[in-house]
């Protein structure tokens, strides 16, 4: 059987890499002494399945992993628990399904992320954000130059931008939530810092949902409700999603 | 703890214009968050290097968990920032920080550092320096923290001595409990008193407790100025290595490093006498962990990280007692087995540093039985006569057995590491390692197309506390002339590749390995002119050293190409690793004569020192010598450099 792992990267972890994470979901799997499925070959490797990679520096609420165990059953709960003890403080397991056979894959199935962008260090003006959100939505396009593989190329960011609004986190913080389709081509938030004029040390970066959209309806891969496995090892200041996540799935 | 904020929020705000921010955010499992008081004696741990080398290092891991375990103690971590952070730290007013709770380094009492290469000592400045610290000991106030380093470079402390204020001479386990107590004991006394207690702990070097005379190049005396401060600090020994399971709870990085995987030291010292080799002479003697713990700390630690390898480190890992057993039983313990599915999931055994004999290519096998892709073996020298000279007493029989024996069982890549510029080496030793190349080559092709051979060559660096601390070291040019005299000669080798080590960065090691107090000056200005990370190629240039020494009037010749006479007082003669020096200018007398000592572990004892002016002895679980005897141990060593030609002919059709 297949797994489906929903599981979120807080605080100082978020410095750590795609493929840090990676790493360490691998020891986790065998802390937890999981019995996934492994890779056939001269080197064999837990078949473990990411998605879309999240920006070294962003934190998030909505990540996913699939597990494939193979030939066994397991109880997905349990598999939740055991992989949230393995993995480092700040990255916890939130939610585990299994995953219906024929269901997109990952790296394929997303439309559309939306993210929540802070400004670290001094306060930006009370009107800042909203009129930022009002600046970038009016605009025609948001042509950005940047460096790609060695080559300077330049990207209109706004047909990316499918909603954008100044909203504030249940603690207060002001952020603007925005949110960017992957098609047609993924950009990345940090990207936006440009159109902000704001230098990419001063954006506070989190992902708070991966759309997929499998018959037209939108959803999201792995949703925080009664199917999923609630995790009990989170920290107090993270046990409860944010409120728009809720309103998001309701939706 | 003078203050209490941390720095986080002041460091985040850097990360996003640094290459690998992981470096500087901590988070490792296994990572302690100490707490403080008004009577804490907190301990800095810094690594002179990148986290990616440093985080590794066990020494460091060790200290980390003792400290941090005794009553009012705190220790915690730091590692040398890479350029892009020094320039953002420098840029924002942020100093050196500690990882596990991003506090200032100049908040902590001591700032402690791991020397494990010379080359790191400009990086040592840098960060006392980013702490806020006077670099300069005789600059710092009373109420600024202590400097002080511990590990192998320390057996020569002096090239560091204008900046350090205290040194730890061998290991640390003990000693580091003993120097906190004399710290709390004198805190509020005035710096040079808290200097002077230091002084007095054994084991503890305080450089500005001496003074040293010059007379020209040489040394004309060293001298406690104090009564009660001993004329030679002899190193700490722990006696029973299995009194210390440590660390218990290795650090299990976030991000990649250097030795990913779970390290389990078997044991500690080295007898093989290598003549080359500080760390064999200085970590005398062998002291063995009980096989029993080794499995405990193996099976326990594999299960706590998810860690699939696991390495038996030491010096020469196959001659522990018992080799044999106790890696067949960490590959059959199902508790090692990360996979409850079975099969998958194998648990891999690394040994470090192989002897060269078909007994351990055996034990290889054993413990890799998929991915036997390359194997690393360590000749040192090209001809039997020159590994005379070296006391690595590997005959070529074993040797080409060894590599027989790998490339038929499966292995199609054999690392050789061999040194040049080895006394009394000649262009006929420098091409016999073309020719050992060669050969083996033509071994491996007689199993397998696929067969290459890599001898890796790097120049030599004589050691402090060696019997070869005596010999002017071979000049850059010289080396580079050997190297080029290899690299064509294996042009013509099919099968066979050279790599090689700047001749250039040899020197450099050379000038901080064997340098005197005044090597300091040099070492700062160096640093002042922006040279950090020197054992980083892209980051080395040897122009800033020779420039420093022209500038203090200091001259290679005399520091390092020079060969030392017996009646000279060495730079580190006041620093006792347990040696005689009868023993070790014998024991280089016998090296001229190429005359090989086999391993006193197995021998009648040489008198070397280490044991009986300690009153300890080797801590070993088996007397018997290894299996199939190799490296001097129960062999005919007048038939060392004879060919086994029925292998070459046998195996290789033709030897070319």
């Amino acid at each position: 059987m297949k797994l489906r792992v929903r599981f979120q990267k807080l605080g100082k972890v978020r410095w750590i890499s795609h493929r840090d994470i990676a790493r360490c979901v691998e020891r986790a799997v065998r802390r937890g002494k999981l019995p996934v499925a492994y890779s056939e070959g001269f080197s064999p490797r837990p078949r473990i399945a990411f998605g879309l990679a999240l920006p070294t520096g962003a934190e998030s609420l909505a990540e996913y992993l699939d597990v494939d165990f193979g030939v066994n059953e397991v109880d997905a709960a349990a598999v939740g628990s055991a992989l949230s003890a393995g993995l480092p403080v700040g990255i916890d397991v939130t939610a585990t399904a299994p995953v219906p056979t024929g269901a997109v894959s990952l790296q394929e199935g997303v439309v559309a992320c939306r993210w929540e962008l802070g400004v670290f260090g001094e306060p930006m003006p009370d009107d800042w954000f909203a009129q930022s959100a009002a600046r970038l939505l009016a605009a025609d396009e948001l042509v950005v130059t940047r460096e790609r593989k060695g080559q300077m190329v330049s990207d209109d960011l706004r047909p990316n931008i499918t909603a954008l609004s100044a909203e504030a986190r249940p603690d207060g913080t002001p952020i603007l939530a925005v949110e960017l389709s992957t098609y047609p081509r993924g950009i990345r938030p940090a990207d936006l810092g440009h159109a902000l004029e704001l230098p990419v040390t001063r954006l506070d970066v989190r992902r708070t949902h991966q759309w997929i959209a499998p018959d037209g309806a939108r959803t999201e891969p792995l949703m925080l409700d009664e199917t999923s496995y609630p995790c009990p090892n989170l920290p107090p200041n993270t046990h409860q999603p944010p409120g728009d996540a809720v309103v998001a799935r309701t939706a | 703890m003078k203050h209490e904020a941390t720095l986080w929020s002041r460091v985040e705000a850097l990360l996003a214009n640094v290459q690998k921010p992981a470096r500087y955010i901590g988070c490792e499992d296994g990572a302690l968050t100490p707490t403080y008081g008004p009577e804490t004696v907190s301990w800095l741990l810094v690594y002179p290097d990148t986290y990616e080398v440093g985080l590794p290092n066990q020494g460091l891991q060790i200290l980390y968990e003792l400290l941090n375990e005794a009553a009012d103690t705190a220790a915690e971590r730091s590692y040398a920032p890479w350029t892009d952070m020094e320039e953002q730290m420098r840029a924002h007013g942020v100093p050196l920080f500690s990882l596990e709770t991003h506090r200032a380094a100049a908040d902590f009492d001591v700032l402690a550092f791991n020397l494990s290469a010379e080359l790191v000592y400009t990086n040592v400045l840098n960060c006392i320096d980013l702490a806020g610290v006077a670099v300069r000991a005789a600059d710092r106030a009373d109420d600024d923290l202590f400097v002080c380093a511990g590990g192998h470079c320390t057996f020569n402390p002096e090239p560091l001595a204008d900046f350090v204020d205290f040194f730890v001479i061998g290991d640390g386990e003990e000693v580091v409990a003993e120097i906190t107590e004399s710290l709390r004991a004198s805190r509020g006394e005035a710096r040079a008193e808290r200097l002077r207690a230091l002084g007095r702990v054994p084991g503890v070097y305080v450089p500005s407790l001496y003074d040293v005379v010059y007379d020209g190049s040489r040394i004309a005396s060293v001298a406690p100025r104090f009564a009660d401060v001993p004329a030679r600090v002899d190193k700490r020994t722990i006696a029973d290595l299995g009194a210390w399971p440590y660390p218990k709870q290795q650090l299990v990085p976030l991000t990649e490093v250097v030795h990913d995987r779970l390290n389990v030291e078997v044991f500690r010292g080295c007898t093989r006498g290598c003549r080359f080799c500080q760390a064999g002479m200085i970590t005398r003697p062998v002291r063995e962990r009980p096989a029993a713990q080794v499995r405990t700390m193996v099976s326990e630690g594999l299960k706590r990280t998810g860690y699939d390898e696991v390495s038996l480190t030491s010096l020469s890992s196959a001659d522990y007692s018992g080799i044999k057993e106790v890696v067949g039983e960490i590959i059959d313990d199902p508790e090692c087995s990360g996979s409850a599915g079975g099969g998958a999931g194998q648990i891999s055994v690394s040994l470090p540093s192989l002897r060269v004999d078909a007994f351990t290519v055996g034990i290889a096998g054993e413990i890799q039985k998929a991915r036997r892709t390359g194997l690393t073996f360590a000749p040192e020298a090209g001809t039997w006569r020159m590994r005379q000279v070296i006391n690595k007493l590997i005959t070529e029989e074993d040797l080409y057995a060894s590599v027989d024996a790998a490339f038929s069982q499966g292995w199609r890549r054999v690392k050789l590491y061999f040194l040049i510029g080895l006394p009394t080496e000649t262009d006929e030793d420098v091409l016999g390692i073309a020719e050992l190349a060669r050969r083996c080559a033509a071994i491996g092709r007689g199993h397998t197309k696929a067969a290459t051979v890599v001898a890796s060559v790097g120049g030599f660096v004589p050691k402090p506390q060696t019997p070869f601390q005596w010999f002017g070291q071979v000049r850059s040019e010289e080396l580079q002339r050997r190297i080029w005299l290899l690299k064509d000669e294996f042009k013509k080798i099919k099968g066979a590749q050279l790599k090689w080590h700047d001749p250039k960065a040899t020197l450099a090691e050379g000038l901080a390995s064997r340098g005197d107090r005044r090597m300091g000056a040099v070492i700062e200005e160096v640093w002042r002119q922006g040279g950090v990370f020197q054992e980083w190629s892209e980051c080395f240039s040897l122009d800033r050293w020779l420039t420093a020494m022209e500038n203090h009037g200091l001259s290679p010749d005399d520091h390092v190409f020079r060969h030392r006479q017996r009646e000279e007082i060495l730079p580190w003669s006041h620093i006792g690793a347990g040696l005689h020096e009868d023993f070790l200018w014998d024991d280089w007398q016998d090296a001229l004569a190429e005359y090989g000592l086999p391993d006193c572990r197995w021998t009648p004892c040489y008198d070397c020192g280490a044991c009986t002016e300690f009153g300890i002895e080797h801590v070993v679980a088996s007397n018997v010598p290894p299996a199939g005897g190799s490296q001097g141990t129960g062999q005919d060593l007048s038939r060392g450099g004879d060919v086994p030609v029925t292998l070459l002919a046998t195996r290789a059709g033709v030897s070319q």
